[in-house]
Order: structure tokens, then sequence, then C-alpha cells
């Protein structure tokens, strides 16, 4: 398997008081595969993935993206953060206009991913960021995040602004743009059947450190603490059940 | 005498103190922008020096126009470059302010998308945050440039023209139609300048 990402022993700790968010973190993910980096609030989830796609620097530790130091990514988070001033064509063809691709091949891309993440492209060509739905915002991010056709895409909750239904509805479709797609993927949640769902594997993370690396079958049976801890919080048990 | 019989009997000097104040505010605000603009985003890049620009810049915009101008006589000497220089430096507090502010008002998560995707700093700047941060910037380019036509007037005093000249020579007189001649246009172009700019800032500000 062709590993789109390969994290080694990756470690940052803050300039100012030395306070170390991750710690000699390791992981390969592979083409068509998504990891899921589950953990609770303030684990180094987060953190480790802006250290894979540069926004931090490590402080130890290497990140290879398809076998290269740099390469352009695919970046999702929940605020989404779509440019307000771009429509949706601009929004999503933003990086390929960069890459300088000839604007037909743009625009045949545009429409392509559009129609990929379920909107329908002449309806949503020309509207603004600010013209869309939560769930419709979401889907343009991923498109965006897909446009430049980047080996690897990182997704920081991305589902997790979004209202339980839509959630539920963006969360299925992912499931089957994951098989099609043939990418590798680093997911980010807090959400232990989001991670069940969407991952081939899942990375747990506790205090900087990855606790525990494995398929959700393995998950499922852990007996590491933490991994336990999430599956409890995922049952509501008998209780709750009343 | 009233002020109709004094402009038709000086249209031609009317005309060129006009001319040396719009000149002076030109020259003088163009400069700010110049130099403003840069500096404004360069405190967005560097936050160490964020608070020394932004409070010299205050400094000098709390010194009297008539002691700056006195300042600067015996560097520049007397004339149209003295009040130029003051005027530049009055202008430079709302351009700088306004730039920084328009920029650093660029929602967060825009930027870190922007740059999670690999765009570099200088593209982040000049296709998102300058276009979304331009109604602020140019809100401040307004309000430099109305305050220079005011100051601008002061500017008589030191042998640089303007309209100022003839509310100097109206108050050495005690004559208030004087005084009215020059002071009755610095307001109009002062008014005109603030109409054009606020529909250039409108504009510019992008369209939520």
């Amino acid at each position: 398997m062709t590993a789109a990402v390969e994290v080694r022993g990756l470690a940052y700790a803050l300039p100012g008081d030395g306070r170390t968010l991750v710690q000699n973190v390791s992981f390969t993910v592979g083409l068509g595969e998504t990891l899921v980096l589950l953990g609770r609030s303030g684990s180094g989830k987060t953190t480790t993935l802006k250290l894979i796609n540069r926004l931090l620097e490590p402080t130890a530790g290497e990140v290879l993206v398809a076998g290269e130091r740099t390469a352009a990514l695919g970046y999702v988070i929940q605020e989404v953060g779509l440019f307000p001033h771009f429509t949706v064509a601009q929004n999503v063809g933003l990086v390929p206009r960069l890459e300088r691709w000839p604007a037909d091949r743009i625009a045949a891309r545009v429409g392509e991913l559009l129609a990929l993440v379920g909107l329908d492209p002449s309806a949503f060509l020309a509207r603004y960021p600010h013209q869309l739905s939560g769930g419709q915002r979401q889907r343009v991010g991923v498109a965006r995040a897909l446009a430049a056709d980047p080996p690897l895409l990182l997704l920081d909750e991305p589902f997790g602004a979004l209202d339980p239904i839509t959630r539920v509805e963006l969360q299925r479709e992912f499931r089957g743009l994951e098989r099609r797609l043939g990418k590798g993927m680093v997911f980010v949640t807090h959400d232990v059947r989001e991670g069940l769902l969407l991952g081939t594997r899942i990375g747990l993370m506790q205090q900087g450190r990855l606790v525990f690396l494995g398929t959700p079958e393995e998950f499922r049976g852990s007996t590491e603490p933490e991994a336990v801890a999430f599956m409890s919080a995922a049952d509501p048990g008998p209780m709750a059940r009343g | 005498m009233s002020l109709l019989s004094f402009y038709s009997r000086n249209s031609a000097e009317l005309l060129g103190l006009l001319w040396q104040h719009v000149y002076l505010v030109g020259v003088s605000t163009g400069a700010a922008i110049v130099v403003g603009v840069p500096l404004g985003i360069a405190l967005t890049r560097l936050p160490a020096w964020r608070a020394p620009v932004l409070a010299l810049a205050n400094v000098f915009q709390t010194i009297p126009s008539l002691a700056l101008f006195g300042f600067l006589i015996p560097v520049f000497g007397i004339g149209a470059w003295t009040a130029i220089t003051a005027l530049i430096v009055y202008a430079l507090l709302p351009i700088i302010r306004n730039t920084y502010t328009g920029i650093a008002g660029v929602d967060p998560a825009v930027r870190e998308a922007g740059r999670g995707m690999g765009m570099t700093d200088g593209e982040l700047l000049r296709l998102v945050e300058l276009p979304l941060a331009a109604g602020v910037i140019l809100a401040g380019i307004r309000v430099a440039t109305v305050v220079s036509v005011g100051v601008a007037t002061i500017g008589a005093a030191i042998g640089a023209g303007g309209l100022g000249v003839y509310i100097f020579r109206g108050v050495a007189t005690v004559d208030d139609t004087l005084i009215m001649a020059g002071a009755l246009p610095a307001a109009l172009l002062a008014l005109a300048a603030d109409a054009v700019l606020g529909i250039a800032e409108r504009r510019l500000a992008w369209q939520r």
C-alpha cells in the first residue's frame, strides 16, 4: 500500500512555556485509508493535524506526505472558513487557480467536485457562502479541499457544528466518498460513533500521546482504559436507556 | 463686500488657492497611503511592533498642528514641503490603524483554511486579506483625507498656500467675508472628499 502520509516520532511543545502538546506520535496512512484521531478536548489531535499541514512546526519528528516533505493538502475545518468574498465556484477553484490550471480545466473540475459532494453546479456555482446553509457550506468546504486532487485530506471535526440530522446525512455521504476517492484521510473527532463509522483505523490520543492504534473492531474490544471510557460513553447503558 | 462679488473679482486667485489646497492634501495623503498601508500590513505580521508603532503614530496625532509646522520649519524651511510632511504625519495614524484593524478582523477560520491548503502568505494577503479589509482601509484613508483638508488650511501660516491664505488674511484684517471666502470652499472640499471616498468605500467593501 502506498503511504499518503507517514508521521514519525512527531512532537510539539509550546514555544512559550515549553508545555508539550504532542509527544512521540507515529503512524502511516495509506491511500484509501481513513485514520480517525479520536480523543478528548486538549488531547493533541488538532495539534497533530496542524503539524501535518505545517500550520505548526514540529519540535521533533517528521511528516512525509506522499513521500515528500512539502505537498499541497486538502484541509477541512469545523468553521469551514470559506472565502466570503468569493462565489462557490471561486472558492472551490482557488487552489487550482493558484497552481495555474487553464480556466476551462478549473471550470470542469469545479463542476465535477460540486456534483461529487451532492450540490447541483448550475444552482450553486454563482452563490456566495452567506447564501448557503451550514451543511451546504461544509460540502463546498470538502469540494474545495479536493480541488487540486491532493493525495491526503485532513479533516478537523468537519461535521461538528452541524445539526444532528445534517450531520448524519453528511457522515453517510462522506463514507461513500472515502471509498470512491481512494485518498488518504486523517479525520479528527471527539465523537466515537462518528469515528467508528468513518475510520478504517482509529488512533486514540490522550495527553498528547497515541495510546491506541488499530481497526474499529480492535478498538471495540480494547482494554486500554481511555478506549473503554470512550466506548462506555458511546453506549448510554441501562440507566440512560430507562 | 459680499462673498459672491469677492469671488467674481478674484476667481483666478481662488482657483489657484483651491488647486494648491488639493495639491497639499493629495500629495500628503498619497504619500501616507504608500507608507501607511504597508506598515499596517507589517504590523499584522510582527505583533511585537504593533504597540510601539501605534503609540508613536498616536503621539504624532496629539501634537497641535501649528506646533508641528513650527517644529518642521528648521528641517524643511518655509513652504509646501513642510506642510506636506506635517500632513503625512497626521494622515499616517488612521491609515496604519485601519489597515491593521481591517486585516486583523478577517475571520481566523478563513485564514487557517487558506494556510492549511497551502496558500503562501503573499497569496493569502493579496487574494483574501486585502480584499476583505479594503472597506476598512478605505475608511481610514477617508478619515485621513477629511482631516487633511482641515489641517491644510493652517499651511498658509508657513507659506504653503492653499485656502488658508484667505482665512489668515481675513483674521489679520478682521474681515469676516475674507475668512468665509477661505473657510467655505475648504469645508465644501472636505465634504466632497468625504462623499467621493464614501462611495468608493461602499463599492470596495465586500457585500455580505
